[in-house]
This record gives C-alpha cells, sequence and structure tokens, in this order.
C-alpha cells in the first residue's frame, strides 16, 4: 500500500477483460490475489483466480439487523456494498500462530519462524476499508511496540480499491470522513462504469508499482460520459441515511453511568458479532497448547471480543460482569478512548456492526442517545 | 499523679487536642490525670464502667475480644497520639472492649463524670470534645471495614472463584434478557420492564 | 480464506518469549516464592521499578509478573510470585535449574527520581510489597536525596509478611522508618493491628513535601490514596500500581483497557490525579 499521487491527463479505462488481466498479472507477479466472491448468501472475501469468481450482477440489501444478497439489474462486478467481513481477516488472520517451541536438554527453544506467506493483492477494497486498514496499522505499530506480521502483510499487500458507486442502508462513511470517495491508500483504484452496452473501470494509479502495473495492461480511455457518471455514482453513494457526530461521540466516556446503557443492557445479546465483523476492532486473546507427550508448544493468537466474561479476567474474576459494562467498553473506546489512545476515532462508518447486530442495535443512534444529541 | 498544671502542656501537645482554645483546654485539665501501664497491664475491661478515656502518649495498646479457650482477638492497635475510649461518652457508660498495654504505655487520662458534668455545662467545649472524637470515630469505623474484608486473602475462594462468579453474572446481569430470558419471564408471567423499546 | 499467518521475526517481536534459566527458588510464604532468574543465552536484564514481565511456563501459558529485585544488579532477575492459578502454579513447580520464558520488561515505573527532595511514603498491602521493593532499593540507594523515607506494610497475618527478614533489615536502619500492621494478630505477634490506612493516618512525613507510591489490591490503594490526601499529600504526588488483564504487555491484545489506558503500557505505575476518576466507574 502507497501513498496516492495525483497525475495522469487523459483517464484511462479497463474493460473487464482488462481487469481479468490485472488479476492475472498480479497472479504472475507472485502475489496471492484475494477478492469478493459469493458464498454461504454473502460475498466474501477470498482467494480469487479471475474475474470469473466475482459477484456478478449480485447486490446486497442491508439494514439493522439484516443483510440478503438480490439479483441487481446490471452485471457489475463489485455492486454488492460491503461484504460481511472486512480485510482484517487477511492482514490479521482471526487464528495466528505466533511461534512453536521444542524441549531441549532441561529447557526449550523457539523454533525457527517459517518463511513468510506470500504477498496478497486485495481486488475491490472500498474507502472505508481503506481507513480501516489505516487505523489498524497505527494500533499495530504506531507506538512503542510494533506487530512485524501486520506491518509486512500490510506493506507488501497490493491494494486495488473500488469506489462505492452506492450507499447501504447502514453506511455512515461520508460522517466519520473515511468515504465514500477513494482518495489514498491504494495501488490502483477503479470506478466501476456499467451500463447497457458499456461495462469499464475508471482507473487511477496510486502508487509507482500501480502505474507500473497499469503499464503493463492494455487501456482505454474514459469517455465525457463515463466520467460524468462516475460523478453520479459518487454523488449517489454519499446520500447516506445515518449521520454520527464523531466529535460529540467523545463525550461517551464522561457518561459511564447513562441510564441508556441499561436499556442498551436489554436488548443486547453480548454475542461480539460487532467486534467480529468491526474492520478496526483488533482485540486477541493467546491459546497455548502442547502436543500429547508434552515435548512440542505452540502458542495462537486469536481473535477475541470485549462482549465475552473472561475478557476482563483477573485474579478473582471479570471486571466487566454486566452486559451493560461491556457494550460500554466497546462503544466507548471505539468512538471516545479510541481517539485519547491513537488521535483518531475507531470507526470509519462502515456499519457492520448495525447490519450485523442480531437485534439490530444501531451505533449512531446510541451514541446520538447517551451523548444527549437530541436523537433517540 | 502530676499536678493538674502540668497537664495543660501535655493536652496542648497531644494532636487529639492540638489546637484547642486555652480557656477550654483549663476545663479538659481539671478532669485528667497522668497514668502509667506496665506491659500487660489492662487500661480497661469490656464491661467495666465506662469512667475514663486515654490519650495514648507512648507506647502501643492493643483493643481486644476475650474468647473461651483461645487467645484474645485484636481489633486493633492505637499508638502514640491516639485515644482510647469512647463508651464514656454513651450510655449506660460501659466499655465496648478490653484494652490492654502491649509496651509500657503513658497516657493521660480524662475523668469521664467530670468531663461529662463540664460538657453538659458548656456546650462549646461538650461540641469541641465531640468535634474531634467524631473523625476518630469514622476512621475507626472505616478502618474496621476494610480490615473485615480480608483484602490479601486469596479473592473469592481461590480456584472455585471463576464458575461461580460466572453464574453470578448471568443472574444478575442488568443485561440478563437475553432473549429466552425474556421469553421465560413472559412465560411466567412476569412484567416486562419499561423502556428499551 | 488465506491460511493463519505464522511469520514473527524472533528477535525484535515483543510477543516471542526469551528462555531464562531458574538460579534459586526461595519460599516466601505457605503460597507466595521468589525466583532468581538468568538469560539462558548470557546477558543482563535492565529494568526501572514498577515494570514487568510476562513469564511464560512452557505449554501451560503465561502471566505477568512484577519485578521485584534491585535495578541496579542487572545480572540476575528476580521475581516474586503467589500462587493463585494455573500457571502461577506451574511456575511454582519449577525447580532451579529449569526453564521459564521472559517477555518483557513492559509498563511504566514508580518515578523515584521524581520524588527526590520529598519524603518518600511507600504504602504496601499484602504481596503488592513486591513490586515496590525495586522502588525501595533503589531509595535507599540515594538515600541522601530524600527527607525521610518510611515504608508502610500492611499484611494479612504475622506469618503473611513478605520479605520479613529485609523488613527487619531495613527497620534497624537509623535512616529508615518501617512500619508494619497485620488485619488479624496471630501467635505472639506484638505490633500493629489494623489497616495500613491507620498507618498513614499516624504521619510521620510531611505531607507538603511528600511523594507516595501505593501497591497492593486495588481497594487497598483506593483507600490508602484517600487516607494520604486527608494527611495533606497532594494526589499529583501520589502514585498506583493498577492491575487489569495484561496478555500481550505491549498494548496490542486490548486487554488490559482501562478506561483510555493500556494498563500495560501507559500503567502500571499511574499517577493518581491521572485515574482518581476510573477507579469511581465500577466495572470500568
Amino acid at each position: 500500500m502507497a501513498k496516492a499521487k495525483s497525475n495522469s491527463i487523459a483517464t484511462p479505462v479497463l474493460d473487464t477483460s482488462g481487469l481479468d488481466g490485472l488479476i492475472k498479472l498480479l497472479r504472475d507477479k507472485g502475489y496471492q490475489v484475494i477478492g469478493p466472491h459469493r458464498a454461504d448468501d454473502a460475498v466474501v472475501y477470498d482467494v480469487i483466480d479471475s474475474i470469473d469468481a466475482l459477484p456478478a450482477g449480485w447486490g446486497a440489501e442491508q439494514s439493522p439487523g439484516r443483510y440478503r444478497l438480490r439479483r441487481r439489474d446490471d452485471d457489475a462486478l463489485f455492486g454488492y456494498g460491503l461484504a460481511p467481513q472486512g480485510w482484517k481477516r487477511q492482514l490479521y488472520p482471526p487464528r495466528q500462530k505466533i511461534f512453536g517451541a521444542s524441549r531441549q536438554n532441561g529447557g526449550f527453544a523457539v523454533d525457527a519462524p517459517p518463511p513468510p506467506s506470500p504477498p496478497m493483492a486485495f481486488i475491490g477494497v472500498r474507502a472505508c476499508e481503506l481507513a480501516a486498514m489505516g487505523r489498524q496499522a497505527k494500533v499495530f505499530g504506531d507506538r512503542d511496540f510494533a506487530d512485524p506480521g501486520y506491518q509486512r502483510r500490510l506493506a507488501e499487500a497490493f491494494v486495488v480499491a473500488v469506489q462505492c458507486n452506492e450507499a447501504d442502508s447502514t453506511c455512515f462513511c461520508l460522517a466519520m470522513g473515511s468515504g465514500p470517495e477513494v482518495t489514498t491508500g491504494y495501488d490502483i483504484k477503479l470506478v466501476e462504469v456499467v451500463t447497457k452496452d458499456r461495462h469499464v473501470f475508471i482507473t487511477e494509479a496510486g502508487s509507482p508499482r500501480g502505474a507500473k502495473m497499469l503499464k503493463a495492461l492494455k487501456t482505454g480511455k474514459a469517455s465525457p460520459a463515463d466520467l460524468s457518471a462516475a460523478e453520479r455514482s459518487l454523488r449517489h453513494a454519499g446520500q447516506q441515511q445515518r449521520r454520527l457526530d464523531a466529535a460529540a461521540a467523545r463525550a461517551l466516556a464522561a457518561n459511564p453511568e447513562h441510564p441508556r446503557w441499561d436499556q442498551l443492557a436489554e436488548r443486547c445479546l453480548s454475542c461480539g458479532n460487532c467486534t467480529m465483523v468491526c474492520p478496526t476492532c483488533f482485540c486477541t486473546t493467546i491459546d497455548d497448547v502442547t502436543d500429547l507427550k508434552g515435548d512440542h508448544a505452540e502458542r495462537w493468537r486469536k481473535w477475541d471480543s470485549c462482549f465475552t466474561l473472561d475478557f476482563s479476567y483477573i485474579h478473582g474474576g471479570a471486571v466487566r460482569t454486566e452486559t451493560r459494562s461491556r457494550y460500554r467498553q466497546w462503544i466507548t473506546h471505539k468512538l471516545s478512548t479510541w481517539v485519547d489512545q491513537f488521535d483518531e476515532t475507531g470507526c470509519v462508518g462502515c456499519g457492520r456492526c448495525i447490519t450485523w447486530c442480531p437485534v439490530g442495535i444501531d451505533i449512531t443512534e446510541e451514541a446520538a442517545a447517551i451523548t444527549d444529541q437530541g436523537r433517540t | 499523679m502530676v499536678k493538674p498544671d502540668t497537664l495543660g502542656p501535655i493536652i496542648d501537645e497531644h494532636p487529639f487536642f492540638r489546637g484547642i482554645d486555652a480557656a477550654l483546654r483549663d476545663l479538659l485539665t481539671g478532669c485528667a490525670a497522668n497514668e502509667r501501664f506496665e506491659t500487660g497491664d489492662m487500661l480497661f475491661r469490656q464491661g467495666d464502667e465506662a469512667a475514663k478515656f486515654f490519650l495514648i502518649r507512648a507506647g502501643t495498646v492493643a483493643i481486644e475480644i476475650d474468647q473461651p479457650a483461645q487467645p484474645p482477638i485484636i481489633v486493633e492497635t492505637i499508638g502514640e497520639g491516639e485515644i482510647a475510649g469512647w463508651s464514656w461518652m454513651i450510655a449506660p457508660y460501659r466499655m465496648t472492649f478490653d484494652a490492654r498495654a502491649v509496651t509500657l504505655v503513658r497516657a493521660l487520662s480524662f475523668d469521664a463524670k467530670c468531663l461529662r458534668r463540664k460538657m453538659e455545662a458548656d456546650p462549646v467545649l461538650g461540641y469541641e470534645v465531640l468535634r474531634r472524637f467524631l473523625p476518630v470515630m469514622a476512621h475507626r469505623l472505616a478502618a474496621a471495614r476494610l480490615q473485615m474484608l480480608d483484602l490479601y486473602g486469596p479473592r473469592g475462594a481461590a480456584k472455585a472463584a471463576k464458575p461461580i462468579k460466572t453464574e453470578k453474572a448471568q443472574t444478575k446481569s442488568k443485561g440478563r434478557n437475553r432473549a429466552a430470558d425474556a421469553r421465560l419471564d413472559q412465560a411466567k408471567g412476569k412484567k416486562k420492564k419499561d423502556g428499551g423499546s | 480464506m488465506n491460511a493463519a499467518a505464522h511469520d514473527h521475526d524472533p528477535v525484535h517481536d515483543p510477543m516471542i518469549p526469551v528462555p531464562f534459566r531458574i538460579e534459586k527458588v526461595r519460599r516466601d510464604l505457605s503460597d507466595t516464592f521468589t525466583m532468581e532468574l538468568v538469560p539462558e543465552a548470557g546477558g543482563e536484564f535492565a529494568f526501572k521499578p514498577g515494570q514487568f514481565n510476562m513469564l511464560y511456563v512452557f505449554g501451560v501459558g503465561e502471566v505477568p509478573i512484577s519485578i521485584s529485585g534491585d535495578p541496579a544488579d542487572r545480572s540476575v532477575l528476580v521475581h516474586t510470585t503467589r500462587a493463585v492459578g494455573t500457571v502461577t502454579e506451574a511456575l511454582d513447580a519449577l525447580k532451579p535449574g529449569d526453564s521459564l520464558g521472559v517477555r518483557g520488561p513492559f509498563g511504566t515505573a514508580w518515578p523515584v527520581e521524581a520524588a527526590f527532595g520529598h519524603d518518600l511514603v511507600f504504602v504496601a498491602g499484602g504481596v503488592g510489597l513486591a513490586p515496590l521493593r525495586p522502588a525501595i532499593y533503589q531509595a535507599v540507594a540515594n538515600r541522601d536525596r530524600f527527607g525521610r523515607i518510611i515504608v508502610l506494610y500492611g499484611a494479612r497475618t504475622p506469618e503473611d509478611i513478605l520479605y520479613k527478614k529485609e523488613l527487619e533489615r531495613w527497620r534497624g536502619r537509623f535512616d529508615l522508618d518501617v512500619l508494619v500492621t497485620v488485619d488479624r494478630a496471630t501467635g505472639k505477634w506484638g505490633g500493629n493491628v489494623g489497616v495500613v490506612t491507620n498507618l498513614i493516618a499516624r504521619g510521620g512525613f510531611d505531607p507538603l513535601h511528600t511523594a507516595s507510591f501505593v501497591c497492593g489490591p486495588e481497594v487497598m490503594m483506593r483507600y490508602s490514596a484517600q487516607a494520604l490526601e486527608k494527611k495533606g499529600v497532594d494526589r499529583g504526588r501520589i502514585w498506583v500500581s493498577v492491575e487489569r488483564n495484561m496478555k500481550c504487555g505491549c498494548g496490542l491484545c486490548g486487554h488490559c483497557q482501562w478506561g483510555p489506558h493500556f494498563t500495560c503500557k501507559d500503567g502500571p505505575v499511574f499517577r493518581y490525579d491521572r485515574v482518581a476518576d476510573l477507579f469511581q466507574i465500577r466495572e470500568l
């Protein structure tokens, strides 16, 4: 991933076979190419080998507690809105082996680390997802300690961003300043233009390696109609139903005893779905395991959720025994104390926590209510 | 016994009466006496008439509860600059605990009847004495509560603690209305809490 | 999905433990023991008083344990541990010659230098004396930089007094005041009975020029800080050491968050005025 750089006079476009060529080229260069793919009645990010794997013609409806795929009336490849899982699954996998160790002359020795996995190329990264990568990059290395694995994977990743042409009902990236326009953090940016007789991607390089890659592909020129369609789409994507006042939400930490926490706890199932789909949530726990003989041990790091009782366990018991305390921890961290820690908010406005909450709790609504912004 | 006129400065110097008005101090002096207890001596016993209270000037006093077949339980120890005994203020004026000199103890004692009479007659003195006793009593109460907590003991019965706490958390949590719970409550005809909808 | 990643650099990754060998084990109390460790690969271990390490028992797991040795002695790493759970009990079962893994040191330190020119009051409760001991060593090593140095220590019973010999040695010095109190007197105990806040109330320090380091169970620290304030010590010159669920030790795992703080790297030692409000929030 590299910084964006404005350039180019004539705007290049790729057609669908050009996009396929990009995927093939990335694969030839040794990248493991990961992109959207329809599976299990959802769009997931998975290893793909051509554009045939992309969810052509599929869209999705999202609302609080609801996600349904539906057929679109066009063949858009990136018309599915936001996939349930962001790219943290690739950049910070749910299970990571931290080390293996073996018993050795009375002591133990840490095994040599295995060779690193190949670099990844991401196809179809949204603006809010790019913002989320930036947030996590800061968590995993901005300050005293870094996670070398995350930093390496992110630095190596080739990012093909795709700008949103429409907004889901749960989106609020505009309010969080993280979208819908893709402005930075990509190697190649695509804007999909699809009409009855034309299907192209307005293309822009955001880094030298992105430019190099584009040069190796057969591109056309964007027509004035393409460009105005792209503009229209961006406006369309900016029409969002939800908003969140990030500055006002800072006050969450100052309201630990608001009665709304109790009302929330009446609804919240403490299931942790929001933390699993949140693209910035980074908490993990540790599993230490051994083989049956006890001669070889491994340590694994697994995603964890602040909604579990064990999360806050100290000798004697858990600190946050009540659902209200756990929800309070999550949303307060996300919107308030994250700013204390990292000088930016922990929310990018993707709305996944709203869609994937089984009871449809809406972070924007709760933040407004608890900070008394005159909404309920 | 030391002559009363030498007691004034001793009262002045003791933290408990530090800064007291000279006229009030003179009233106190009339009820005071200097005392000395050897190690093991009892300053007072539970049930005794609360005829005195003590300003400890030096040494350590153990406040104890006696019990059969076991050594007495030491509730707390009191040292230099502190006071022992307040039952003299509370009818029927009987000592609540035993007080034993753990070391050589030098103290100033105040005759309870004498002091009560003067306090009744002079509410300014009465208020002054109570005003100084009250924080000590509040501190001792707070300290006794903390002591009861057994803060340094094994927390929550060591290993059994975790599951027990979990169960408790689930039944006591304000967020317990997991859907199943709510349905169960409804089925039982419980009234659902207002709000949240 | 791509397979689980396992690509960590064993040299720089703060998550990889370094093998240490146990040189000595001393039993302090029935459930508490002190280990002296040296790096198997040789070399020294530098730390600041108040910092902690993550100790790893091969195949069993890892626990955060404060360092309790002398920061001036880098040749040996000293940890005092109370066996209360799976990992600490596994630690307890280790013998001299055995190995364990060490990650650290992590966290903030007792600001011993910041207390120069003041009276320094240590307030310890239970095994809370262990994280304070390196600071006491450092203060004693710089004895002439302080006014009075007072160690106030509360233990459960006389049998639970940690570092008893050392406390006696310190008390024998003419330039240290060591006061010990127990919650419950047993045997021939002739010392103080009552909570450690009683010792604070007795004073003996100049509150306007006093710094205080407080370590023990959270309840004990809250009331100790309150007692110090009541005596006139400014909250900005009181420090406390906070325990939360530290799993990674380096701010990556999120477990030990306490309000805006990662206890593992913004703490465990906090200046009291910066966290006094957090102490008041339940289940934070």
